[in-house]
C-alpha cells in the first residue's frame, strides 16, 4: 500500500438503494485507497452485490455520491465504469467458449481502446509475463480450466489499465494451488497501486490477503476491521451478529455396513465439453459422510447425474444399493428405494421457481401425500409449514414461490425436504455454495444429524474446508478419475489439493491396488 | 429512444391482458382491412361478432361449432403444458371421424342402445391411435413431434377421402363421395327441439372440467405442470417423461377423436370429405388464447366459434370472402404471440441515447 498517497481511489458516501420491499443499501460509506485490497463481507442478502453493481454502473443508487480519484462522478453504465478504470470479474464468467482468449478480450474493447493498444496479442503476452497470469492469447476458451478462465477475465480488466478491480467470490471455483496463484497476482497488482475490492465467504482468505474489510449486514455497514489482526471466527461474529458458532471440531465417524456401491463405472461424456468418467469405484457406508473434492467440471456433474438417474443411460451392474443393482432404474424408482439428492442448482432444478413451497415439497416428496392418484394438499400444507419452522426458512409461508426465497433459505428448504424423506443414501452437491454463514451452519448440522441417524451421505463440494469439516472419508476427482479414498484424519489439504490437480492418475494406473488404500 | 428491455420477472398482469389486447389489435386490423376493400368496418364487425349472438338459432350454431374446438383445445392445452408440441389435433379429429363412422355404418341396421356408446368409443380409440404413432416415433426415435403430427394430419385427411370414395361410400349414393346416412341409434341426441345443439358441447365442457381437475388435483397433473414449467426439475424429481408424454398425447387424441365422431354423428349425420373446417388447427389458437388453462379454453373456444359463425354470416350478408376467418385467426395468433413477448420484456423509454 502506498501510504503517502492521500487521495482516495474511491469514496462512497451515503449510498442508498431501495428495492420494492427491501432496503438493499442503507447509507453506505466506504473508502478505498490506491493499492488497497479491501474485503466486502456479509451474509447473503446483506447488500454486497447491490453495492458492487452500483460501483460498476449496473445499478443506479437512489441517493449518495461516488467520488473517484477526488472527483465526484456519476457512473450510469458499465462502459463509463470501464472508462474510469474499474474492472469487474463476476462470479459466473462471461466468456465465449468457441472463441480464443484474444478474441474474447477484443470483444469488450472499444475501437479507440483497440487503436491505442495496437497488437492485442502482444499486449496480452506482455501482461501475462508481467503478472505471472500464464494466459496464452491464441488458446480457445473451451480448452481452458476454470482457473485459467478466471485469469482471462482478470486479463480482460488489465488490458484496459484497471485502477480498481472488483472480484466477486473469486476463489470458490479454484484449487488451493490456484488460489495461491491468484493471490500472488492480486498482491502484484496491489503493489502497483491498483485497488482491489474482494467479495468472499471464505474468511481465512480474507485474513490472509486483505488490508481492510467492510462488513455489511441488512444493507448497513456494521463494522470495519483490519483482517490480519482478527481471526476468521471473530470476523464471522461481526457478519452474523452473535449467533455464529464456527466450530471446526465435529466428531468423525467410522460408518457401519457398506450400503451403496459404484463399481467400474466408465461413461463417455454426453455433451461436447463434458467429462468422461473413467473407471470410478467407490463404496459408501451407512453412517458416514464421504466427501469428494474437485475443481468444477472434472466429472462431478456427470457422476451426480448418473447416480441420481437423471442421466438415463443404463449402467445396471455399476450401481448398487443394498446389494441390489439400480443402474437400470429411472430416477423416480431410485428415490423410492431410499435415495435422495440435493442438486447444485437450487432454482430451476432443486425447486421449480414459479411454484409454491408446497408444490415444491411435492416435487420429490410424494410418499404419503398422494392417495388414489390425487394430491392431498391439506397434508402437504401442514408438512411444509412444519418444514419451514424446523429449518427456519425465511419466507412468507408455504404459499411463497420458490424464486422469492434467498439462495440460503431455499437451500435449507431443499435440504429439509430431502432429509425429511429419511433417505438411506443422500447425494449432496455443493450444499453451502453461496450460502451465508448462519444458513451454512444449519445445513452442516442437518447433514451431521442425518449421518448420525445412519444414512450414508455422498458430499460433492468445491469448498475444501467444508469437506475437511464434515467428511469422514475423502477423495478427489480430476478429469473423470476418482482418487483413492482416505480417512479425513489421515490426509491434509496439500494431498487433496494435489489429487484435485490429478497427481494420482498415473499412480492409479500403475498400481491399481492403491485404490483400495 | 425506445428500447426493449427484459423484465426481471414475467408480468402476471400481462399474462392475462395479452389475449384481450391481441383481440383488440386484431379487430383494429380488421377495421383497416374492411375499409381498404370498401366495406363499412362497423357493419363488418357487427356481422362478425354481434350477429352470431343475435338470435337463438345463431347461438345454437355457435355452440355446435364450439364443441369440437373446445374438445381439441383442452387436449392440446395439456400437451403444451407438458412441452409436447402436438399440432395433430386435426388429423386425430379426422381419424376419430373415420374410425367412428366405420363403426356407425356397422350399426346401420341396429337399434341397440349400445350402438352410440360403442361408436363414440371407436372414434376416441381411432383418435388415440392417430396420436399414438407420432408419440411412439418421438419417444423411440426422437423424431420431431411437430413435423410428424402435421404429416399425420394429411395422412388422415387422404385416408378419409379414400374411404368415402371407396369402402365407406354409400352404395345408393349416386357415386357421391359420402357414406350412407347413419341410423338413428348412432346419432347424438340434440339438446333442444328447434336447434342443432347436440351432446358434443356437453362432452366438451365436461372434458374441460376433467382436464382442470387432473391438472390441479392429481399427482399426474402436477407432474405435467412441473414438466412444462421446469424440465430439469422434473428430471431431477424422477418424473417419467415417457409416461407423461403418453398420457397427454393419448388424452388429446381421445378428445380430438371424440370431436370428430361427434361431428359425423351429430350435425352431419354421415361421413363426408369435409368433416372439419380446420377445427384442429384453430384449436391451437384457442389453447393459447385460453392461456393453456382448460377452463380458459372454454371462453376462448366460444370466441373462436363466434368468429367462425361471423365468417359465414359475413359471406352471406356482405359478400366478404369466407377466407376472412382464416385470416382473422392468423392475425389473432400473430398479435397474441407479439403481446406474449411483452410478458417477459418491456419497452423502456429514455431520452438519452446509451451505448
Amino acid at each position: 500500500m502506498k501510504k503517502h498517497n492521500l487521495v482516495s481511489r474511491l469514496e462512497l458516501t451515503n449510498i442508498t438503494k431501495q428495492y420494492p420491499g427491501c432496503l438493499a443499501n442503507d447509507n453506505i460509506c466506504m473508502t478505498l485507497m490506491p493499492g488497497e485490497i479491501h474485503a466486502l463481507l456479509g451474509e447473503n442478502g446483506a447488500g454486497k452485490s447491490t453495492l458492487v453493481k452500483t460501483i460498476y454502473g449496473v445499478v443506479a443508487p437512489d441517493k449518495g455520491d461516488i467520488i473517484w480519484d477526488g472527483k465526484e462522478v456519476s457512473i450510469t453504465s458499465p462502459s463509463i465504469a470501464r472508462d474510469l478504470g474499474i474492472g469487474m470479474v463476476f462470479q459466473h464468467f462471461s466468456l465465449f467458449e468457441t472463441l480464443t482468449v484474444s478474441q474474447n478480450i477484443e470483444l469488450c474493447l472499444s475501437k479507440a481502446q483497440l487503436d491505442k493498444i495496437g497488437d492485442l496479442a502482444k499486449r496480452i503476452t506482455h501482461l501475462s509475463n508481467e503478472y505471472g497470469l500464464n494466459v496464452n492469447p491464441t488458446r480457445y476458451v473451451h480448452s481452458l480450466s476454470i482457473g485459467e478462465r478466471q485469469r482471462v477475465e482478470i486479463m480482460r480488466c488489465l488490458v484496459q489499465s484497471v485502477k480498481l478491480l472488483i472480484l466477486d467470490e473469486p476463489t470458490s471455483v479454484l484449487t488451493p494451488q490456484e488460489v495461491a496463484g491468484l493471490f500472488g497476482v492480486l498482491r502484484t497488482l496491489s503493489k502497483e497501486g491498483c485497488s482491489i475490492l474482494f467479495i468472499s465467504h471464505k474468511l481465512h482468505e480474507v485474513t490472509e490477503i486483505c488490508h481492510k474489510a467492510t462488513i455489511l449486514r441488512g444493507g448497513k455497514v456494521v463494522d470495519t476491521c483490519i483482517p490480519n489482526s482478527e481471526t476468521p471466527a471473530s470476523i464471522a461474529k461481526m457478519m452474523v451478529g452473535d449467533l455464529a458458532e464456527q466450530d471446526a471440531g465435529y466428531i468423525k465417524r467410522e460408518g457401519s455396513k457398506q450400503i451403496f456401491h459404484v463399481k467400474n463405472l466408465s461413461l463417455p461424456a454426453k455433451q461436447p465439453f463434458g467429462t468422461t468418467l473413467q473407471n470410478i469405484n467407490l463404496e459408501l457406508k451407512a453412517g458416514e459422510i464421504l466427501g469428494i473434492a474437485g475443481v468444477a467440471g472434472n466429472g462431478q456433474d456427470e457422476l451426480m447425474a448418473i447416480i441420481s438417474g437423471e442421466d438415463d443411460r443404463n449402467v445396471k451392474k455399476s450401481l448398487s444399493l443394498d446389494n441390489l443393482d439400480i443402474g437400470h432404474l429411472h430416477a423416480g424408482e431410485r428415490r423410492k428405494l431410499g435415495m435422495a439428492y440435493v442438486p447444485e442448482e437450487r432454482l430451476g432444478r432443486g425447486a421449480v421457481p414459479e411454484m409454491s413451497l408446497m408444490e415444491n415439497t411435492l416435487l420429490t416428496h410424494s410418499n404419503g401425500f398422494v392417495k388414489n392418484g390425487l394430491v392431498e394438499w391439506k397434508n402437504i400444507k401442514e408438512y411444509t409449514s412444519a418444514l419451514i419452522a424446523k429449518y427456519k426458512v425465511k419466507c412468507h409461508g408455504e404459499f411463497s414461490e420458490a424464486k422469492s426465497l434467498s439462495g440460503g433459505n431455499l437451500q435449507k428448504f431443499i435440504m429439509g425436504r430431502e432429509i425429511g424423506q429419511n433417505p438411506k443414501v443422500l447425494i449432496c452437491a455443493h450444499p453451502t455454495w453461496g450460502v451465508d454463514v448462519g444458513a451454512a451452519l444449519a445445513i452442516h448440522q442437518a447433514l451431521l444429524a442425518l449421518r448420525d441417524q445412519g444414512a450414508a451421505i455422498l458430499l460433492i463440494s468445491e469448498d475444501i474446508d467444508e469437506l475437511f469439516l464434515l467428511a469422514d472419508r475423502m477423495a478427489a476427482v480430476c478429469d473423470g478419475h476418482l482418487s483413492p479414498l482416505v480417512k479425513t484424519e489421515t490426509t491434509n489439504i496439500d494431498q487433496i489439493g494435489q489429487w484435485m490437480a490429478g497427481t494420482f492418475i498415473n499412480k492409479l494406473s500403475n498400481h491399481p491396488q492403491e485404490a483400495k488404500a | 429512444m425506445i428500447r426493449i428491455q427484459a423484465r426481471t420477472e414475467p408480468s402476471s398482469i400481462m399474462k392475462l391482458v395479452s389475449p384481450i389486447l391481441a383481440i383488440a389489435l386484431t379487430l383494429i386490423f380488421g377495421c383497416i382491412l374492411f375499409s381498404a376493400i370498401g366495406k363499412s368496418p362497423a357493419q363488418a364487425l357487427h356481422v362478425l361478432l354481434i350477429a352470431p349472438l343475435a338470435d337463438s338459432y345463431n347461438i345454437g350454431e355457435m355452440f355446435v361449432k364450439m364443441g369440437p374446438l373446445l374438445l381439441c383445445a383442452v387436449g392440446l392445452s395439456l400437451c403444451y403444458r407438458a412441452n409436447m408440441w402436438n399440432i395433430g389435433a386435426e388429423g386425430q379429429l379426422l381419424a376419430g371421424a373415420l374410425g367412428g363412422s366405420a363403426m356407425a355404418l356397422y350399426f346401420i341396421d341396429s337399434e341397440s342402445a349400445l350402438a352410440l356408446p360403442i361408436t363414440l368409443l371407436a372414434g376416441m380409440v381411432s383418435g388415440m391411435l392417430w396420436s399414438a404413432i407420432p408419440t411412439f416415433l418421438k419417444l423411440r426415435f426422437n423424431s420431431n413431434l411437430i413435423l410428424t403430427t402435421i404429416m399425420f394430419n394429411y395422412i388422415a385427411l387422404y385416408l378419409l377421402i379414400w374411404a368415402v370414395h371407396g369402402p365407406l361410400r354409400d352404395p345408393q349414393g349416386f357415386g357421391f363421395p359420402e357414406s350412407a346416412m347413419f341410423a338413428d341409434s348412432t346419432l347424438l341426441p340434440t339438446l333442444f327441439e328447434s336447434s342443432r345443439i347436440h351432446l358434443g358441447i356437453v362432452f366438451a365442457i365436461i372434458s374441460a372440467f376433467i382436464a382442470w381437475f387432473i391438472l390441479s388435483k392429481s399427482h399426474l397433473g402436477f407432474q405435467i405442470r412441473v414438466f412444462g414449467a421446469d424440465e430439469p426439475a422434473a428430471r431431477y424429481a424422477g418424473f417419467s417423461s415417457k409416461k407423461l408424454s403418453w398420457f397427454v398425447m393419448l388424452f388429446a387424441g381421445a378428445l380430438a377423436g371424440l370431436a370428430g365422431i361427434s361431428e359425423t354423428t351429430g350435425p352431419i349425420g354421415q361421413l363426408v370429405p369435409n368433416v372439419s373446417p380446420g377445427y384442429g388447427y384453430s384449436a391451437i389458437i384457442v389453447a393459447y388464447l385460453g392461456r393453456l388453462h382448460p377452463l380458459g379454453a372454454i371462453i376462448a373456444a366460444m370466441f373462436m366459434a363466434v368468429l367462425y359463425m361471423g365468417g359465414d354470416l359475413a359471406q352471406i350478408e356482405m359478400g366478404i370472402p369466407v377466407a376472412v376467418v382464416s385470416m382473422f385467426q392468423g392475425v389473432l395468433l400473430f398479435f397474441l404471440l407479439a403481446c406474449d413477448f411483452f410478458i417477459n420484456n418491456r419497452l423502456a423509454f429514455s431520452n438519452q441515447a446509451t451505448n
